[in-house]
């Protein structure tokens, strides 16, 4: 099983101003064609493997932020595209505005421009693919230990 | 009596890529009310001008919306100069419609790829945001951005555009415009589109004029109502007649963007003809004092932006209304009754922009 091969992704705009959405989608249609490595932008979290934000968040959407990345299933990876999600950007002095995205949920790779042109894009998603498949190890690792853990109390009726 | 339940849509909906939240009040598959609930993407920037200088809040009001960036900065850049009484260069103003114009035919293929989507025809909307790409280069080279062009300063336009360039812009535009009619067509004689958006979303001329309604959706009501016609920029000097459809359903409204991408087309070559040569941006120096209201027709509909200025370095009040905000009331009239399946169909054709309403 490869997730490197096939991730899927899904998109939430946090508080863009659209810029980076665009691009966003941009990445997916016939010019930068993301779809070739087998990525696909889906809108149902538990589907969803990589969880791409645009934009900082505020004090609506924190909430909404975080109960997609709760949804989405392990291991998953985080990329904040954008100025904003990385740091708030422009709007780093506005009173709605709470920060980047990392001041809600972990994120493992910032896009940094205003707005992300497609190109990097592709590149933070193609680095969020490393670390995916990483995690993928990691949790397989865990997983064998937890069973491990398991099987030898059951062995010594330490369970019951 | 059929049950009544609450569908909620969004904020987070694969259909569009931007936050908006409803609550559907259905009967069956009818939907008896919509209630929408906003502030997914408030940042409240109008506050922003306290802090900003001036001239440096043009980059603020560009990333208003990143689909029509440049129209909100040339708005704010209009409504300061008028202030300020500053003589607009007449090649800035040229160069301005250009670019006003080419934003246009980009927001409004990505509109209709995004309507090819909701209604589920895949391989349209690649091909819509296939040709945007071809506009989205020549402003690419002509400003160094894709989507916030940050072209527009108080006083004129930041870069020029030369004539062999101009007129290599305008012979590309040609070739695309034959690639968008091959494309169009399928959106104004395909059957399958036709039975999605015929008779879907249908608001009458007085009923449109009476929620307020601004652009496309105005027009395609049978109201002929463009800012442009006020001649703001470089407009008065071009020949256009505002782009009317009758039938007020939402295939009018794809119908009459289709139109304006031609009409887009057309006016760059104008003002590409009639574009003088000169300077392009007069130095700004004090700061303003007084107020103004600035009006222009963006791809969604007319902004409005307010400035008030106390004749310190940053503006005392600043207020926008923009053409999504205007267009809200109709849209949640025209969900009641609607069907489930159309839901998705009826919102998009109002062509929302979510960080423009909220901003």
């Amino acid at each position: 099983m490869f997730f490197k091969k096939s991730p899927w992704i899904i998109h939430y705009d946090a508080t863009s101003c659209n810029g980076c959405d665009i691009e966003v989608i941009a990445s997916l249609t016939p010019m930068y064609d993301l779809e070739r490595f087998g990525i696909i932008n889906t809108g149902n979290p538990k589907h969803a493997d990589i969880f791409v934000v645009t934009g900082s968040v505020n004090e609506s959407s924190h909430q909404v932020v975080k109960n997609i990345y709760d949804q989405m299933p392990n291991p998953k990876v985080v990329v904040a595209v954008g100025i904003c999600a990385t740091s708030g950007g422009i709007f780093r002095e506005c009173y709605n505005v709470l920060g980047g995205v990392d001041t809600v949920i972990p994120v493992d790779v910032y896009v940094p421009g205003c707005a992300a042109r497609p190109e990097s894009i592709i590149d933070g998603i193609i680095k969020a693919l490393d670390i995916l498949e990483r995690r993928l190890v990691e949790f397989r690792k865990a997983k064998t230990e937890a069973r491990r853990q398991e099987k030898k109390l059951r062995r010594y009726h330490l369970n019951d | 009596m059929s049950q009544r339940n609450v569908i909620p849509f969004g904020p987070q909906h694969p259909v569009l890529p931007e936050p908006i939240h409803l609550d559907l009040v259905t009967e069956d598959e009818t939907v008896v009310e919509a209630i929408p609930s906003i502030g997914f993407v408030h940042r409240g920037l109008e506050k922003l001008v306290e802090k900003k200088d001036y001239q440096d809040f043009v980059y603020v009001a560009e990333r208003i919306c990143g689909i029509c960036s440049f129209m909100h900065g040339m708005t704010y850049c209009q409504a300061v100069e008028e202030v300020m009484g500053i003589a607009v260069p007449e090649r800035a103003l040229y160069l301005r419609t250009v670019w006003a114009e080419l934003s246009r035919v980009h927001s409004h293929l990505m509109w209709l790829g995004l309507a090819a989507d909701a209604f589920g025809f895949e391989s349209l909307f690649m091909n819509c945001w296939k040709l945007r790409e071809g506009i989205l280069d020549i402003i690419e080279a002509t400003t160094g951005g894709r989507v916030i062009f940050g072209s527009c300063k108080i006083g004129g336009v930041r870069r020029d555009i030369d004539g062999d360039t101009m007129k290599g812009i305008v012979e590309k535009l040609d070739r695309i415009a034959a690639e968008i009619r091959h494309t169009t067509d399928v959106f104004l004689n395909d059957y399958s589109v036709q039975h999605r958006l015929k008779e879907v979303g249908v608001m009458s001329g007085e009923e449109a004029y009476a929620l307020g309604t601004v652009g496309p959706v105005l027009r395609a009501s049978g109201v002929a109502m463009d800012a442009r016609k006020i001649g703001y920029a470089a407009y008065r000097n071009l020949k256009f007649e505002p782009v009317v459809e009758k039938s007020g359903d939402c295939h009018a409204r794809c119908r009459v963007r289709v139109r304006e991408i031609f009409q887009s087309i057309d006016l760059i070559g104008q003002a590409a003809r009639k574009m003088p040569e000169g300077e392009i941006a007069v130095k700004v120096t004090g700061a303003p004092s007084g107020e103004y209201f600035s009006r222009v027709e963006q791809p969604r509909g007319e902004v409005i932006y307010y400035v008030k200025a106390n004749g310190t370095k940053n503006l005392q009040r600043f207020r926008v209304r923009t053409p999504t905000f205007a267009n809200l009331p109709a849209m949640v009239r025209m969900l009641k009754g609607a069907s489930i399946a159309d839901v998705p169909n009826i919102i998009l054709t109002v062509d929302p922009c979510i960080s423009c309403i909220e901003r």
